[in-house]
């Protein structure tokens, strides 16, 4: 890139900050990152509050999107991402496990009464049991190929599960039954539902509010584990696999184990935000599985930067909530919609949070997914490098 | 059931080649790119859409409304493929220069590609929805309610086989995409821009060391694969008459599928995909009832991908010979 | 009854957003928990109505109608200069559930509505009803059709046309009886309101002892042939296809031009549009049967009550009155009925709503304890020279 243009210099300005940021954060004392960490969990539980309405959403009711979509695609998005952004699968029908998660629910839920705390469970093992399922015959493909196929997996679950009428056919499962309450919750002698008016575990129809503090937990949860497993043994397993494979398996990585296994945690995250979707949805029916869903998700986790959660997470936000915000352009904002995907990617290809390491890459000229036309240099660009080769 | 079978085998034949001609055509531009570029671009579906309405187009311009015959019918129809290819072709080049070119430029990731075309995927779907069928086709809040084509062609018997008829119709749209595919075959075994192409999917560094211009290489690539979907759009409006802003969506993965399943990147490979899921979405229909057709293509193709991983035909465009 | 094929992918179908009254919700910061079926925010001498469906998507066109019957009503009755006037605000759920619910909380909580018209379609009724239920207030659908509504023992949910259950079996006599049909081919489209009325058609039928065969097809492809093929070699009297137009016409088409054209081809109320004709094509359709629990007046009407509103609707909105225009302008009667009586919050509303009987544009309105209407009229339409016209009754249609 000869010429310089106002954009590019904004651009890497706003990439230096990013480094500074970070660079910063790498130094920072344990205590602090601690107090930022409670500070980041309590922010989230005061999100909802009414007062932030009006410029958050002013023509849906802000609490109620927070859980769906904008908390839901965040925390599919984590799971995406352990999936794609971690291991480097590309997976086209993430949203298979978000409906056998919902479908858990809602089927033990209204057939066999139990409990949510134990379908949660139950749910999560069934789904990582799916995504094992599914994973062990068709892991061996690479690349575009698993692309494909999972698609198609996607859609199998959505049309059998429409096409089967033990399981309600095309009406879906109505009645599913909430979480247990606990009513007038009471903290050190403070009654909570007088206090702040919100009854924090009272799970309702008309109140989003405990929905909401439950798939904040769930998220804080799901992040420690991410986090932790990115860190340790099968963090590295899955860099090497996503750098590249063979090498990986050269070198001693049990490749297709490992791949598994983040199949099957990606799924496990995917259908336990199902279960407690569906706890919350009273009904759900298989038109709720699009395609549509997944690419979102794809989308979210790519826009926000691949491989890095605190990007991933901004992603997932940006794309549910800019389309309920700006109902007011009406018609227009799917299309602006469609729009901005395109421009971001053209101006920031790594994502707006990008990981150093995928940073890097990019740098390089060889991205960790294969860069687009890897082989092929850019039109004036890199032709006379190859040639100096 | 097998009793059903043998009585709808020979009807669900002919549906199947016709339908299965549309998917190979529309599969070829999957293909083509992926074999140059190792990317799926996910917004061919939108280019297949957007041929539906160039053709559609033609008939509405002229303000046609009944069926016609002779010279005015073919020159017509030929009129109607014309702008579907012009529209696809158009499209898809302005897909390659907007939304995937900047992307290599930048040295980006194909998930990055991914992304960018499911933008542009969406962002066709609502211009045309929003802007294109209200103003240009003139239908005020009607942008997202299928749009009718009107009878066009008569759909006289031509023969019949065993007592089942087969109409000119069905015969046209199976004739004209095979000869499509005849002239693209030649295209890419025989002229100068074809070896460019089957070299650089080949060795993109060595095609360049050797004076391809890659860029016009891949213009090319997005040119071809664009005009196919455009013929696939307008064999689909002649034979189904009718087409909306959303038409391209089923079409395209089914395409994709198909690409995958005859081996992506290369080009009989597609021809091959499209034909067996054309012929195989109707037959298991028979046994397992129409709403698991989807299901049914799927299934197909992941055991082909266990047993071949690289489809029916195997991956490469260099290789087949194509 | 309309769920979301055309939501074809929720996040993408696109939407205008609330074009009504949604500035009001100044005092953000108060309402944590919502007011009890609240009447206490809006302007005094104004109270608020919802009106929610799909506005802007693919099935706008049946969703439209009811609207406009809705305002019509409402401007007749503000035009009196009463002391209490109505607002009606519209919600675009774009027939997607989960928006529909985050609509219906911003009803309740910040623009604080006292009764709703709709949910348009049954599966966002399906979740949007409980939660009404909880805020206790007092709802009224008028294209709702899923029978399995009315089995929850909801008290605050009505709606002021028959269920599936009343027009399925309608159809289904109306094709052994009136069309003595011996052999029918019963095709859905596997959607949440196509599948239970087929099945109820179907259930008819067999009570009948009618020979049935039956498929399904999927509304988002555009070739039918399997389906087809198998109608083909079955040789039916007469097809009944539960779904909406935009497959039916298709599918009407398709059936012709494989020679399939002796057999009656029947269709529901999501049929009962003219995009079946458009699709299919004028000649095509001819004689094609459509059965709707909703009454369109005809032109050549004499009932004086159904022509004035005939009259005044094309006065509005330059258009004969269509699909389920009657049962919204009956649905927004109800509850200009309550305020007319000096009933202002959701409670007392919903009290007088299992009170009322009154004679309707499209019926005599009166609830049942489980919020179905009581009268059970189901009407038969056919196509007749590229336009829809009404036959009759279903147990007395007779072709002509």
């Amino acid at each position: 890139m000869n010429q310089k243009n106002p954009l590019a210099g904004f651009r890497d300005g706003l990439g230096r900050f990013g480094d500074a940021v970070h660079d910063r954060w790498l130094s920072t004392p344990g205590w602090q990152r601690w107090v930022l960490y409670v500070l980041l969990i309590v922010g989230a539980l005061l999100l909802p509050s009414e007062s932030l309405a009006p410029i958050m959403s002013p023509y849906t009711d802000w609490a109620t999107i927070l859980f769906f979509p904008i908390g839901t695609y965040v925390v599919l998005a984590i799971g995406l991402n352990v999936v794609v952004g971690q291991a480097g699968l590309l997976d086209l029908g993430f949203v298979a496990f978000y409906a056998v998660g919902g479908y858990a629910m809602a089927l033990i839920g209204t057939r066999l009464g139990w409990n949510f705390w134990l379908i949660l469970v139950v749910g999560i093992g069934i789904c990582a049991l799916s995504g094992l399922t599914l994973g062990a015959p068709t892991l061996r493909l690479r690349g575009d190929y698993l692309a494909i196929v999972t698609l198609g997996f996607g859609e199998i679950i959505r049309i059998t599960a429409r096409n089967t009428d033990e399981i309600g056919g095309p009406n879906g499962i109505r009645g599913i039954p909430h979480p247990p309450s606990i009513e007038d919750f009471s903290l050190f002698g403070v009654n909570f539902s007088e206090v702040f008016g919100v009854d924090p575990f009272k799970y309702g129809n008309l109140n989003t509010h405990p929905y909401y503090y439950l798939l904040v937990a769930l998220a804080v949860i799901v992040i420690i584990l991410v986090k932790r497993w990115e860190k340790s043994r099968v963090g590295r397993a899955w860099a090497a696999i996503r750098e590249d494979e063979d090498a990986a398996e050269v070198m001693g990585v049990p490749t297709f184990r490992f791949k598994l296994l983040a199949f099957a945690i990606g799924a496990s995250i995917g259908g336990a935000m199902g279960v407690l979707w569906a706890a919350k949805s009273i009904s759900i029916n298989p038109n709720d599985f699009q395609f549509l869903l997944s690419a979102t998700i794809l989308a979210a986790v790519v826009m926000g930067g691949s491989g890095n959660l605190p990007g991933v997470m901004l992603g997932a936000f940006l794309v549910a909530w800019l389309p309920e915000r700006f109902r007011g352009l009406q018609e227009y904002r799917m299309l602006i919609f469609g729009a901005v995907l395109v421009a971001l990617m053209i101006f920031r290809p790594e994502g707006l949070l990008p990981s150093r390491q995928r940073k890097a890459e990019l740098q390089e000229g060889t991205g960790g997914m294969g860069t687009l036309g890897a082989e092929v240099p850019g039109p004036d660009s890199q032709v006379e490098e190859v040639a100096s080769k | 059931m097998l009793n059903d079978f043998i009585n709808q085998f020979w009807p669900a034949t002919i549906d199947g080649l016709a339908f299965g001609s549309i998917y190979a055509l529309i599969a070829l531009g999957y293909t083509m790119v992926y074999g140059v570029l190792r990317l799926i671009n996910f917004a061919h579906s939108e280019v297949f859409m957007i041929g539906t309405f160039g053709a559609m187009l033609v008939p509405f311009v002229f303000g046609i409304n009944s069926p016609l015959t002779g010279i005015a019918l073919v020159g017509v129809v030929v009129a109607m493929i014309l702008a579907g290819m012009l529209a696809s072709a158009g499209t898809a080049i302005a897909l390659e220069r907007i939304a995937y070119r900047p992307l290599r430029k930048r040295g980006a990731s194909r998930l990055a590609a991914l992304i960018s075309a499911i933008g542009a995927s969406i962002f066709l779907q609502e211009l045309f929805a929003l802007l294109v069928i209200p103003e240009v086709f003139n239908r005020p809040e009607q942008g997202r309610i299928q749009m009718a084509l009107p009878r066009l062609m008569e759909r006289s018997e031509l023969f019949s086989i065993f007592g089942h008829p087969v109409r000119i119709d069905q015969i046209f749209v199976i004739l004209a995409a095979i000869g499509m595919m005849i002239a693209l075959d030649a295209l890419v075994n025989r002229s100068k821009i074809g070896r460019g192409i089957r070299a650089t999917a080949q060795n993109p560094e060595a095609a360049v060391l050797m004076g391809v211009d890659i860029n016009r290489i891949v213009r090319m690539t997005f040119l071809i694969g664009g005009g196919m979907a455009g013929v696939a759009g307008a064999l689909y409006l002649i034979s189904y008459e009718n087409t909306h802003y959303f038409v391209g969506f089923l079409f395209g993965i089914k395409a994709f599928t198909a690409a995958v399943l005859g081996g992506i990147g290369n080009l009989r490979g597609a021809l091959v995909g499209g034909i067996t899921l054309g012929l195989v979405e109707n037959y298991g229909a028979i046994f397992f009832g129409s709403d698991w057709k989807h299901v049914i293509s799927f299934t197909i193709l992941v055991l082909v991908l266990m047993f071949r991983p690289t489809g029916i035909l195997g991956e490469s465009l260099q290789q087949a010979r194509a | 009854m309309r769920p979301k094929t055309a939501r074809l992918g929720g996040v993408l179908a696109a939407g205008v957003a609330l074009t009504l009254g949604l500035a009001a919700c100044g005092d953000g910061g108060t309402e944590a928990t919502p007011a009890e079926g609240g009447s206490s925010a809006a302007a005094p001498g104004t109270i608020k109505l919802g009106f929610m469906g799909d506005l802007t998507g693919a099935n706008a066109g049946i969703v439209i109608p009811p609207r406009n019957g809705a305002k019509l009503v409402i401007n007749e009755y503000n035009k009196t200069n009463p002391a209490v006037k109505i607002e009606l605000v519209e919600y675009d759920s774009q027939a997607d559930p989960s928006k529909a619910v985050a609509l219906a909380q911003q009803a309740i909580k910040t623009d604080k509505i006292v009764g709703l018209i709709g949910p348009a379609f049954s599966g966002e009724s399906a979740q949007v009803a409980p939660v009404l239920e909880e805020a206790k207030l007092p709802s009224v659908s008028a294209s709702a059709t899923n029978a399995a509504l009315s089995a929850n023992g909801w008290k605050y949910w009505h709606r002021v046309l028959p269920s599936d259950n009343v027009q399925g079996p309608g159809i289904g006599d109306f094709i052994a009886t009136g069309l003595a049909a011996k052999h029918v081919f019963v095709i859905d489209d596997k959607s949440e309101y196509g599948k239970p009325l087929a099945d109820a058609v179907k259930s008819a039928l067999e009570a009948k002892s009618v020979k049935l065969t039956t498929d399904s097809l999927d509304p988002t492809e555009s070739d039918f042939s399997s389906v087809v093929n198998k109608v083909a070699a079955a040789k039916p009297d007469a097809i009944f296809f539960g779904g909406y137009y935009a497959a039916g016409g298709n599918l009407l088409k398709q059936l012709r031009d494989k020679g399939v054209k002796d057999a009656k081809f029947l269709s529901g109320d999501g049929s009962l549009d003219k995009g079946l004709i458009d699709g299919a094509g004028a000649a095509n359709a001819e004689g094609a049967l459509v059965g709707c629990p909703c009454y369109i007046a005809t032109p050549d009407v004499t009932d004086a009550k159904v022509k004035a509103f005939a009259d005044s609707y094309k006065a509005a909105y330059s258009a004969d009155p269509a699909i389920y225009a009657a049962e919204g302008y009956d649905a927004a009667t109800v509850f200009v009925e309550a305020i007319k009586a000096g009933n202002t919050t959701a409670e007392k509303i919903n009290e007088f709503i299992a009170t009322v009987d009154f004679a309707g544009v499209s019926k005599q309105v009166k609830f049942e304890a489980n919020g179905e209407v009581s009268a059970k009229d189901i009407y038969i339409y056919q196509v007749k020279d590229g336009a829809i016209g009404l036959l009759g009754k279903a147990n007395e249609a007779k072709l002509g």
